[in-house]
């Protein structure tokens, strides 16, 4: 039954949102969560574009997925089922190729065909790694303490948060010091020689970011991966069955089992604010929901500059809103394909199918592709991380034939001469033509091409620019930073109005701690 | 090659899908641990597409001639009466004090004719029971080649093959079909726990029927696995194995090593109305009177573990394995009883465990504490009993 009085409202239903709305109602709130399309996810869904197809269409790996959130919401029961996503394979310009197995011993025996030290380098690698994922991982189950705050509560949180990092040895300590403020590129060349090597590994630091892997501030993202190999046992990295829309469809589902009530199609226009107090928010068609509490989980510019009345906010709110970076630089093409791809490198069926192929034989290249995008235009020859789902997933494509995921960058929101649907479908072939030099028998194989850029990210998700992590996850918007100082705790400046979305600590990737430690702030608030 | 173990007539395929020679013992064979370096995919393919074993090395007796049904029914604990023409029995077989020997199927083939298969040789139990009937028990294990198909997409590639038929098989009943023109058996059985198959066939036609199956399976996410992956679905599915989770009253040198079908949570298949069979006295005791233990599901908490492995700095590790060993459960300062297998169950992100408990603490939801090592140490994980399966796909029936 659908009443128009809650506790909560949330507004949007990605994964975050549907995840506060749980364990809201797992506290016994009386919750609702507004989705303004006619699916639940945000950019986790998995939509049938072409018949038979299933594509996820924009964000495609579950990354970090807290094993908190898996349990907390028995997820499994409620159809999460993230498959094995093992290999890396980086096709090379002369032919060769680069694997990354599960399996250690075939890795370091495909690594040692280029360079024996490397191959010797990865268990030293790992070693440190490991002491730095685990000097970072609390983090991203902690609510970012205000380090300017003399509040015994926020110095009690500092303490703690410092209490952590003197545990940490020196060496480690300055290692992380260097990982923070290093570019991928340099701290790799710490480690290893050969630059397919490199390549692929400082990709990951780029990913979401407007940024190039010499550039400074990279280095941190490496992390992540090693992040998910202390969850292992968890496989908080892998591939959801059914495509990343399955993982929405698992929260919203154990959301509405724990009491929550999920509507789509409901676009909220604004929140009504009565004397500094959110009381509840008005629809696009114009009907209007009441609650005690309001959550937006849309980006940081939506959240206060849309939803409310900008004038009635703080200023430095207001300009370190308007200063949070999004510039989106990444695009997505899925293809339906009538037969498995085909690379020269490897050619077959094969082991390589079920896990990423990394278009990133060097860092010039990647350079490169970054070139493009700082001057507007979009990567000529980009970097890719590419997967076939239907190759883990047989459900995901009709007998036979397959779906691809295609993650490009770059792709600058601001294009030169702004985006047009002849520049989007000049980006489809740039990106077709690429993968076709490593995978010949693609192009006459599609079925069905599906172009994504930063403005249809924007149009269809809303998340702002395009920005896949709702913002920038780079040093200067992360932890107490996040979305901007002094507002890093869920809070805002308006009673009982939070923010749980991505562009708050920690956001990024299918992970859904903000959306957890949002509802926390707002149990402890006890409202 | 001077291989002393037997190996099954699919061996060429499987000795050729093997890229880590990881093989062990099943039954006097040897039969693959995992295919792929890791079992991995090899698990996930039972619950995401369709996972490929050789079961070839169970045991399997012909059993026919007039009395064939009284046979079976002297040694089994169900009742053959329900047991319809093509339809399958899992059942329990005990020893005269009721204790249990061994447990496998019984396929009714044809009117007087049955299939039993077991996990330890029963011929010689068999025949001595057969005293008098007018029947003919043949070994048939090196005779009848199997295959196991589990997994969600196992029906659709049946289907492929041309075992029309094949959609309105029910759970526990078997078929005749000519897949691809090769005469097969298909029952709704296996050892997983979910959708699924097993096949059999003779020895002559084993090899053209795993072509067949890898060959229609390729777009469904075929995949030949090992008995490490199946160790894990077997254990989510909360189904016990011989010689891990109990010991044979054929083999216990000690009457606490011995269990009765009630102990092991098998109580269901004791049936109370049926004519005279191995056991019936003792069991109809037992019935009266509660049992000593009981078989639990365990379910390890994982916040306990994690606090038990920070205090060493370290994530919690678990092996990526199934485990087999006989692990001490507590409730207070007192043992109360053991678990025998466990895993991390990679599909409910679980830890989970079989455990054998005396009968006050098997109620589901009380708190018991396992042992676990922690870096050497011994120290005690927070344990819940749960009921089994721990998975219980709607599929697996449906």
């Amino acid at each position: 039954m659908s009443t128009n009085s809650y506790d909560v409202i949330i507004i949007g239903g990605g994964h975050n949102g549907l995840i506060t709305a749980a364990y809201l109602a797992r506290a016994g709130k009386r919750v609702v969560v507004l989705e303004k399309r006619h699916l639940v996810g945000g950019a986790a869904v998995s939509e049938q574009v072409f018949p038979g197809f299933t594509y996820s269409v924009f964000s495609y790996v579950v990354s970090l997925l807290r094993p908190e959130i898996i349990r907390d919401l028995e997820l499994p029961k409620h159809g999460l089922q993230i498959l094995p996503l093992e290999s890396t394979v980086t096709p090379l310009p002369n032919g060769d190729y680069l694997a990354q197995w599960g399996d250690k011993d075939r890795s370091r025996r495909a690594l040692a065909r280029h360079s024996q030290t490397d191959a010797e380098a990865l268990d030293s690698f790992g070693q440190l790694m490991h002491h730095m994922a685990m000097a970072v991982r609390p983090i991203l189950g902690m609510m970012p303490p205000d380090p300017t705050s003399l509040s015994p509560r926020e110095l009690k949180s500092l303490a703690k948060f410092g209490g952590h990092f003197r545990q940490l040895e020196e060496k480690h300590f300055n290692w992380l010091f260097k990982l923070m403020t290093m570019s991928a590129a340099d701290f790799l060349d710490e480690w290893f020689e050969f630059e397919g090597l490199k390549a692929t590994k400082s990709a990951s630091g780029i990913i979401g970011t407007f940024l190039g892997p010499r550039s400074p501030g990279t280095a941190y993202v490496l992390l992540h991966h090693y992040m998910g190999e202390i969850d292992g046992a968890f496989r908080a990295w892998g591939f959801a069955k059914g495509g990343t829309g399955s993982v929405s469809e698992s929260i919203a589902s154990s959301a509405r089992a724990l009491g929550a009530e999920v509507r789509t199609n409901a676009s909220v226009s604004n929140v009504i604010v009565k004397n500094g107090r959110a009381v509840g928010v008005a629809l696009e068609n114009g009907d209007e929901v009441r609650a005690r509490v309001v959550v937006s989980s849309l980006d940081p510019r939506r959240t206060f500059l849309q939803l409310l009345d900008a004038s009635a906010l703080p200023d430095d709110l207001v300009t370190a809103v308007k200063r949070y970076k999004f510039r989106g630089s990444s695009g997505k093409v899925n293809l339906a394909l009538s037969e498995a791809p085909s690379f020269t490198c490897m050619p077959g069926p094969g082991a390589h199918l079920r896990g990423a192929v990394s278009i990133s034989p060097s860092y010039d290249y990647l350079e490169r592709a970054y070139d493009d995008a700082k001057y507007g235009e979009f990567s000529k020859q980009p970097y890719m991380d590419i997967v076939v789902p239907s190759m883990i997933d047989p459900g995901m494509a009709p007998p036979g034939q397959h779906v691809m995921s295609i993650f490009v960058q770059y792709a600058p929101y601001d294009l030169n001469g702004g985006w047009t649907d002849e520049k989007r479908e000049a980006f489809g072939d740039a990106v077709v033509n690429t993968v076709s030099e490593y995978a010949p028998n693609i192009k006459p194989s599609i079925l069905h091409r599906q172009v994504i850029t930063p403005p249809d990210i924007e149009r269809i998700t809303g998340l702002s620019e395009g920005n896949i992590f709702a913002g920038e996850l780079s040093l200067h918007q992360l932890f107490f930073l996040r979305p901007a100082p002094g507002y890093a705790d869920y809070r805002t400046p308006v009673q009982r109005y939070y923010q749980c979305g991505s562009g708050t600590h920690p956001g990024g990737g299918i992970m859904g701690a903000s959306g957890r430690l949002a509802a926390l702030r707002i149990l402890e608030d006890g409202i | 090659m001077n291989l002393l173990l037997k190996t099954t007539p699919f061996h060429t395929r499987t000795s050729a899908l093997s890229e880590g020679y990881a093989w062990r013992r099943w039954a006097g064979y040897i039969a693959a641990s995992s295919y792929e370096l890791s079992h991995e995919r090899e698990y996930a393919a039972i619950r995401n597409s369709a996972a490929l074993f050789d079961v070839t090395p169970l045991y399997k007796y012909h059993i026919s001639g007039r009395d064939a049904a009284a046979l079976v029914d002297r040694v089994i604990t169900r009742d053959i009466r329900k047991c319809g023409l093509h339809h399958v029995m899992y059942t329990p077989w005990c020893d005269a004090h009721g204790k249990v020997l061994d447990d496998g199927t019984v396929s009714r083939l044809s009117e007087a004719e049955y299939r039993m298969t077991s996990a330890e040789p029963n011929l010689r139990w068999l025949r001595m029971n057969a005293v008098g009937l007018d029947v003919a028990v043949a070994d048939v294990s090196d005779a009848v080649a199997a295959v196991s198909l589990q997994g969600p997409t196992s029906r659709e590639i049946l289907l492929q093959l041309g075992a029309t038929d094949i959609a309105s098989l029910k759970y526990f009943r078997l078929m005749r079909a000519s897949l691809r023109g090769i005469s097969v058996v298909i029952t709704r059985t296996g050892y997983t726990g979910d959708l699924g198959f097993e096949i059999w066939t003779s020895n002559e036609d084993a090899l053209r029927l795993w072509d067949a199956l890898m060959d229609a399976g390729a777009s469904y996410g075929i995949q030949p696995a090992g008995l490490l992956a199946l160790d894990i679905a077997r254990n989510e599915a909360g189904l016990i194995l011989l010689d891990v989770d109990y010991v044979s009253a054929h083999h216990a040198l000690i009457e606490g090593q011995k269990s009765s079908p009630f102990e092991l949570g098998l109580g269901w298949t004791v049936a109370k109305d049926k004519g005279p069979y191995v056991g019936q006295r003792a069991l109809e005791a037992e019935r009266a009177k509660p049992s000593e233990w009981s078989l639990v599901g365990l379910d390890i908490d994982w916040e306990s573990l994690e606090k038990l492995f920070a205090e060493v700095h370290l994530p919690p590790r678990l092996p990526s394995t199934a485990w087999r060993a006989s692990v001490p459960l507590y409730r207070g300062s007192h043992q109360v009883g053991y678990a025998t297998s466990g895993t991390w169950s990679p599909l409910l992100k679980k830890n989970i465990a079989l455990a054998h408990v005396k009968a006050p603490h098997g109620k589901p939801g009380t708190t018991l504490e396992m042992e676990v090592t922690v870096e050497h140490q011994r120290r005690r994980a927070s344990a819940r009993v749960v009921r089994t399966p721990f998975f219980d796909p709607e599929r697996k029936r449906a």
